[in-house]
């Protein structure tokens, strides 16, 4: 009987079984770099809002402090969105005819809200509690990037569970000292402001301030990872 | 590895001896049938792990298509969510916090005062308000199921007349023309009926329209009323007055045939009362104190070495009957004689004709010994002449003014209902009923069947109701406009005591709803007035003199008016109080008439039959039965054997001239020769919910026979089947010492110190560690330093069943009705269920024993080590976390649960479309989809948010000075002290208690939970397995009368009895085939 496989079929077989290896570690390696993409986690875009809002214009340009508008984001897992009357508050003084401002305007006349697009949205089973992020003197930034430089919101981070896991195994590069010592008097001074400060820079030995941070909270990294802190 | 509930263990195996396998659930595990046999060692029923529908090809390939599309979903779609922050935002609001606001829940006229939670303008959740005397802050399960009544998609959303949707514009219009007409003739011909009321303002305004118009008249029903003790108080003191019973003074009780911890609108008080007279306390040390004297401990249980006795004799099974240390069985005609003849032995008379003679003789002496101590309670629904009995003994005994108190009576018509509907009945028949209101109520439905509600109502010419609902009087009405939800509007309601309460809404009203005070401000001539503005200017002419905004201020805020309770009464008996019964004094009625006796009484659950559309309370395991949405006919085992009755089959029950057939349940405890029907069911004109539930065994109940009544027929129809939903077969543990009953003379010889120094976690090294199949906690001891360790501990001592538990957490956790379908196959989804035992024969068993059933979250858990997925893990506080997101759906983990705790979403049972009920699930918890597993968290959302809080005041102290910390530690502990799960919030009876098992107050001492940890009757339910479980429960403990031997039921005949033990109850055996 006649061989069915011609005898270069061997080196084809080897051949293939050799670069199955490659293309099943392709695809490992697309999957990988995928889910982790901009395209999947919408880093670095732009989002489309009802009202252009400028971030950087308003904090870095105005000065405005975060929770003039995120008003409970220290006593509440939500942050806070604010209402038509904050915007009101300067826009029926200033700027009061600009186009722009005009969904503003329209929200505040027919009382209808507006509906702001969510940029940073984890999935509904997580459940992010800002308050406790930033008493604890995690900053804004840490999540959100350099706010005051987005013209218009964009994500810096992917939002995805490793990501969280990553400061939840080691939250020491985070924490800002809200108590200090005053360098003219030697007292203790209590910094509440700290988590909301864009342009904190962290010095050398963050490290180890902050795990001295971490030993004085009581930052339990254990806990920290157990599934039921996000989980719920 | 440092365990602290090792301590625990280890307290419990010198502590009580276990007391074995004598303990049933159910007349199958008694007699140990092939079918129990398989239930127990399945994980779910047969059925319920299997896919039983019809799968068609069309049906799978939708299913696989389905599947498959919605596995690419994710990764791809991004959909959009928006952020809608208010245009004005409202003070005090929190975005992501509740707010709570003080109100009432009204039932049966009265209040019972409750906080509503409120998530960004809806409210979510139902918890007794701490300042009302009806809640103390504990609340039942009707209450805690009023949320989902709030939401039900099928509330009346406009006017309808007959059947058509009109405005309100529209019924005004008619409205105001009638009432033109009818000011002509003084309003001869209109008629008003309500339900029990006791509103301030509805009366008043009411009162004010009798005025306006002298010839119209009020008429009072509801189905379950008062009237026995309306009448009997009049009997006795020639005047109605409200009986206020003091439990938490009271060392012996008599209870007449009552079920003053489930029935009545004080029942929620009373539980409290007589609970805190249950509780035994070494107070921490082991050692019951000589006399009971209460050590001054802050944050813990004072020690306590007595309880309260209790005997109760009773026809239908209650709760107070099984948590009376005494019972008599018996019909309920016989109570009367019996309640005769007590008075006879305390007058000195001689009763020895009596069967229960002994048992009287024994008592009697028992509670003339506890002069001034004692008190006789009359059933809720027993003859006025058992009543004017009771009001007599309480006088004898000296419990007037003691443990009893007489108010002045708090409803509005203290005369008869049924009188009142009967002489509305006569005068719409008599033609002389031109118009008439109906406020509230279903009377078509529910009146007495002899009166014939429906003929006599369609002659009136001119037919309106309010309602919540579109109901069978709704259908021949020609009006019906709908009724606002109690947190839709405003109100006001009185207690059982008299205390008042404005009632403030949650939330505008979901449909073109109004209040009663809105219609009837309307007819009297002031339309267009909101009913806030009515309440406020009711009260401006109620208010102290003063401040009237401070006033109403504070009575909102508190949720009491205070000094609104009614005024007492002292009152003297009639010399005739206590007419001699006929004939025949002693001896038990019933030979006269022939056939069996029928007891009426309302379903624990959807009552009367208002909730028959909320499904949380037709799927709520009824306290005694354990069966869901059905409702049944009870017979003995005795009589069930008599009649050839197994469960499920269906009897014709012929009384008082009608028919009804009716499912049949055999519950041990039901006196012989007596049916008890529960009303409620066989609802017609009601939603999805209610439709075809159960029967209307109002068909069978004349006026003549309210609540008992002889010569009920019973027929056994051949072949039918009906099958119930029952739950008590469900979810068995295999038999070994789950629970523990033991009486207080045994538990006085066992109690004895605890360990030096128990709370104070150990290394395991150098201690005997109990050998486990399950692995250590893999973090280092150091990491389990200043974290919290939460624990519980539940009393079954005081638990009486009620099961408000088990609807506040279904509420709080966001738990999906199943139906009855899937209950049938096991498939009910309540993370916390009661489970209850019997002791002894089936004829006259002792219980049931109620032991609630959550996960025990143990430290070494079985579930966690075969889950594949890690789905199910150990938080370093002791819990044992489900996260859904990661469940797969293997159910392994529900397999390997000793005590089958754990539920699966078999099917998708959360409503993710209906959008009314998006609004009633708690923001704080996932709503889980089909596939996933699931089950008790210690309501991790509450201490999540707690810890956070407290971290927060620490973080925010910890460099502060010293006085500063102190502070802190003092919030803290408040704090801790806030912190409850559900279940045990909603606990009137305080038998669940939550906490931090290491956590130390300010001043040094332990939460109570972590007390109870060390009563010598504290123990683990299957710790033979080495589970180390964090739940653990509080040994029941009897307070038997010396006089008259053990615990056992006694039967009104007692050879019956013995005749029932003789054999084993095989009768229903084949009901489970």
């Amino acid at each position: 009987m006649a061989q069915i496989f011609h005898p270069s079929i061997n080196t084809l077989a080897k051949a293939s079984i050799f670069g199955a290896i490659f293309i099943v570690g392709f695809a490992g390696w697309f999957i990988w770099e995928f889910s982790r993409s901009p395209y999947v986690t919408q880093v670095n875009v732009p989002r489309e809002q009802p009202v252009q809002f400028s971030h950087e214009h308003h904090v870095a340009g105005l000065g405005i402090d975060c929770r003039y508008c995120h008003t409970t984001v220290e006593k509440s897992g939500f942050a806070g969105m604010p209402a038509t009357k904050t915007c009101m508050t300067c826009h029926s003084q200033i700027w009061t005819n600009a186009e722009l401002l005009e969904p503003v305007r329209a929200s505040w006349r027919t009382g209808e809200p507006i509906r702001w697009t969510r940029v940073h949205d984890v999935a509904d089973f997580v459940h992010f509690p800002h308050d406790i992020h930033v008493n604890r003197g995690v900053s804004c930034v840490s999540c959100h990037g350099q706010v005051n430089e987005m013209p218009l919101m964009w994500k810096t981070e992917s939002l995805q569970m490793e990501w969280c896991l990553d400061c939840h195994r080691n939250p020491a590069p985070h924490l800002r000292e809200k108590w200090s010592k005053d360098p003219a008097t030697g007292e203790q001074r209590f910094d509440r402001d700290v988590a909301f400060n864009m342009n904190w820079h962290p010095s050398v030995d963050q490290t180890e301030r902050g795990q001295v941070l971490m030993k004085k909270y009581n930052i339990n990294t254990y806990q920290l990872t157990n599934c039921s802190i996000c989980h719920y | 590895m440092s365990c602290p509930s090792k301590h625990v263990e280890a307290k419990e195996d010198a502590a009580l001896p276990a007391t074995g396998r004598e303990f049933w659930r159910s007349l199958d595990e008694l007699s140990q049938t092939p079918q129990f046999q398989e239930a127990l060692h399945r994980e779910y029923p047969r059925g319920a792990s299997e896919w039983m529908d019809d799968v068609s090809r069309r049906n799978f390939l939708k299913l696989m298509s389905a599947s498959l599309a919605l596995a690419g979903v994710y990764g791809c779609a991004r959909p959009e969510e928006y952020i809608v922050p208010y245009v004005v935002p409202p003070e005090d609001q929190i975005p992501g916090k509740p707010l709570f606001y003080a109100t009432a829940f009204p039932m049966g006229g009265y209040g019972l005062g409750v906080l509503a939670e409120q998530h960004m303008g809806r409210p979510t959740k139902i918890e007794g308000n701490p300042d009302h005397p009806a809640s103390l802050g504990a609340t039942d399960a009707h209450a805690q199921a009023s949320i989902l009544s709030l939401y039900d998609p099928e509330h009346p959303e406009t006017p309808k007349e007959a059947g058509e949707i009109r405005t309100w514009t529209r019924f005004f219009e008619v409205l105001r023309k009638e009432l033109d007409a009818k000011q002509q003739t003084g309003g001869a011909g209109l008629r008003i009926l309500t339900e029990t009321v006791t509103s301030p303002t509805l009366i008043s305004q009411i009162q004010a329209l009798l005025k306006q118009f002298p010839e119209a008249r009020w008429h009072h029903y509801e189905p379950a009323c008062f009237d026995g003790a309306r009448a009997g108080a009049v009997q006795a003191f020639g005047r109605p007055v409200n009986t206020i019973y003091r439990f938490d003074l009271a060392e012996r009780i008599l209870s007449l045939d009552s079920d003053f911890l489930l029935l009545g609108p004080a029942s929620v008080r009373y539980n409290r009362d007589y609970a805190n007279q249950r509780r035994v306390r070494t107070g921490g040390t082991g050692i019951l104190p000589v006399v009971s004297s209460p050590q001054e401990q802050k944050h813990g249980q004072d020690a306590r070495a007595t309880m309260s006795r209790t005997y109760a004799a009773q026809s239908a099974p209650t709760i107070t009957g099984t948590m009376a240390d005494h019972r008599l069985t018996m019909a309920a005609d016989e109570v009367e004689p019996f309640a005769r003849a007590v008075l006879a032995q305390v007058n000195g008379q001689s009763v020895l004709d009596h069967p229960h003679a002994s048992f009287i003789q024994a008592m009697v002496a028992d509670l003339l010994e506890h002069k001034g101590r004692s008190l006789v309670v009359a059933g809720e629904y027993t003859s006025p002449a058992v009543h004017a009995i009771a009001h007599a003994l309480n006088g004898a005994l000296g419990a007037v003014g003691e443990t009893v108190v007489y108010t002045e009576p708090v409803e509005v018509h203290p005369d008869a209902q049924l009188d009142s509907l009967k002489s509305l009945v006569n005068d719409m028949n008599g033609g002389s009923v031109d118009m008439l209101l109906v406020l509230g109520g279903n009377p078509i439905f529910a009146a007495p069947a002899d009166l014939k509600f429906r003929e006599a109502y369609e002659k009136v010419r001119l037919r309106i109701q309010q309602s919540l609902y579109y109901d069978e009087t709704s259908f021949h009405t020609h009006w019906h406009v709908p009724e606002s939800h109690y947190l839709e509007t405003w109100s006001d309601i009185r207690a059982f005591d008299g205390t008042m309460t404005i009632m403030q809404p949650l939330i505008q009203p979901l449909h073109q709803s109004r209040s009663q005070h809105e219609l009837l401000a309307f007819m009297l001539g002031f339309p267009d007035v909101s009913a806030r503005e009515i309440i406020r200017e009711a009260w401006r002419s109620r208010a102290p003199q003063g401040d009237f905004e401070a006033f109403w201020m504070r009575a909102l805020e508190k949720g009491v008016v205070e000094g609104s309770a009614a005024p007492v009464v002292s009152v003297t008996l009639q010399p005739n109080a206590v007419a001699p019964a006929a004939q025949n004094d002693l001896s038990p009625a019933g030979a006269a008439v022939s056939g069996y006796e029928v007891i009426f009484r309302p379903d624990p659950a959807v009552w009367d039959g208002r909730f028959a559309n909320n499904g949380w309370l037709h799927e709520l395991p009824r306290p005694l039965t354990k069966l869901t949405w059905d409702n049944v006919a009870i017979f003995s085992p005795g009589t069930a054997r008599e009649l050839e009755l197994e469960n499920e089959n269906v009897v014709e029950l012929a009384y008082a001239g009608a028919t009804v057939e009716a499912p049949v349940w055999i519950m041990p405890g039901q006196p012989e020769k007596s049916v008890t029907v529960l009303l409620g069911g066989g609802r017609t004109v009601v939603g999805a919910v209610g439709k075809g539930v159960g029967f209307n065994a109002y068909l069978i109940r004349p006026s003549s026979a309210m609540w008992h009544g002889r010569g009920l027929g019973v027929k056994k129809l051949e072949g039918r089947h009906y099958p119930l939903a029952c739950t008590q077969p469900h979810q068995m543990l295999e038999g070994r010492d789950h629970l523990r009953v033991h009486t207080l003379e045994e538990f006085k010889h066992i109690a004895g110190p605890p360990e030096e120094d128990p709370l104070v976690p150990e290394p395991a090294h150098g201690k005997t560690v109990h050998l486990s199949f399950y692995p250590d906690r893999p973090e280092p001891d150091e990491w389990l330093i200043g974290t919290h360790q939460w624990g519980m501990a539940i009393d079954q001592n005081v638990c009486t069943g009620c099961s408000a538990c088990v609807i506040a957490c279904q509420a709080e956790n966001n738990i999906p009705v199943v139906g009855k379908d899937q209950v049938i196959k096991g498939r009910e989804m309540h993370w916390l269920r009661i489970d209850t035992y019997y002791r002894g024969e089936a004829g006259a068993p002792e219980g049931p024993y109620f032991q609630p059933m959550l996960c025990q979250h143990c430290e070494k858990a079985p579930c966690e080590v075969v889950c594949p997925v890690e789905a199910t893990s150990h938080s370093i506080e002791g819990i044992n976390e489900m996260t859904y997101n990661r469940c797969i759906g293997t159910r392994y983990c529900s397999n390997n649960c000793p005590y089958k705790v754990r539920r699966f979403n078999f099917l998708q049972y959360a409503d993710i479309k209906t959008p009314t009920l998006q609004l009633v699930h708690n923001p704080d918890v996932t709503v889980r989809q089909r596939g996933v597993m699931e089950k008790c968290t210690y309501c991790i959302q509450r201490i999540n948010s707690t810890r956070r809080e407290i971290k927060i005041l620490r973080g925010d102290a910890v460099d502060a000075p010293a006085e500063v910390q102190d502070d802190v530690k003092l919030l803290v502990d408040r704090l801790m002290d806030r912190l409850q799960t559900a279940c045990q919030q909603a606990c009137p009876t305080e038998a669940i208690v939550f906490g931090d098992i290491v956590y130390e107050y300010a001043n040094g001492h332990n939460m109570t939970v972590t007390q109870l940890k060390t009563e010598p009757h504290n123990y683990g339910v299957l710790t033979e397995l080495n589970t180390n479980p964090r739940t653990t429960y509080l040994a029941r403990l009897a307070n038997p009368n010396p006089a008259l031997g053990g615990l056992n039921d006694t039967s009104a005949d007692d050879a019956s009895v013995e005749d029932t033990s003789a054999e084993k109850p095989t009768a229903h055996d084949a009901a489970r085939e």
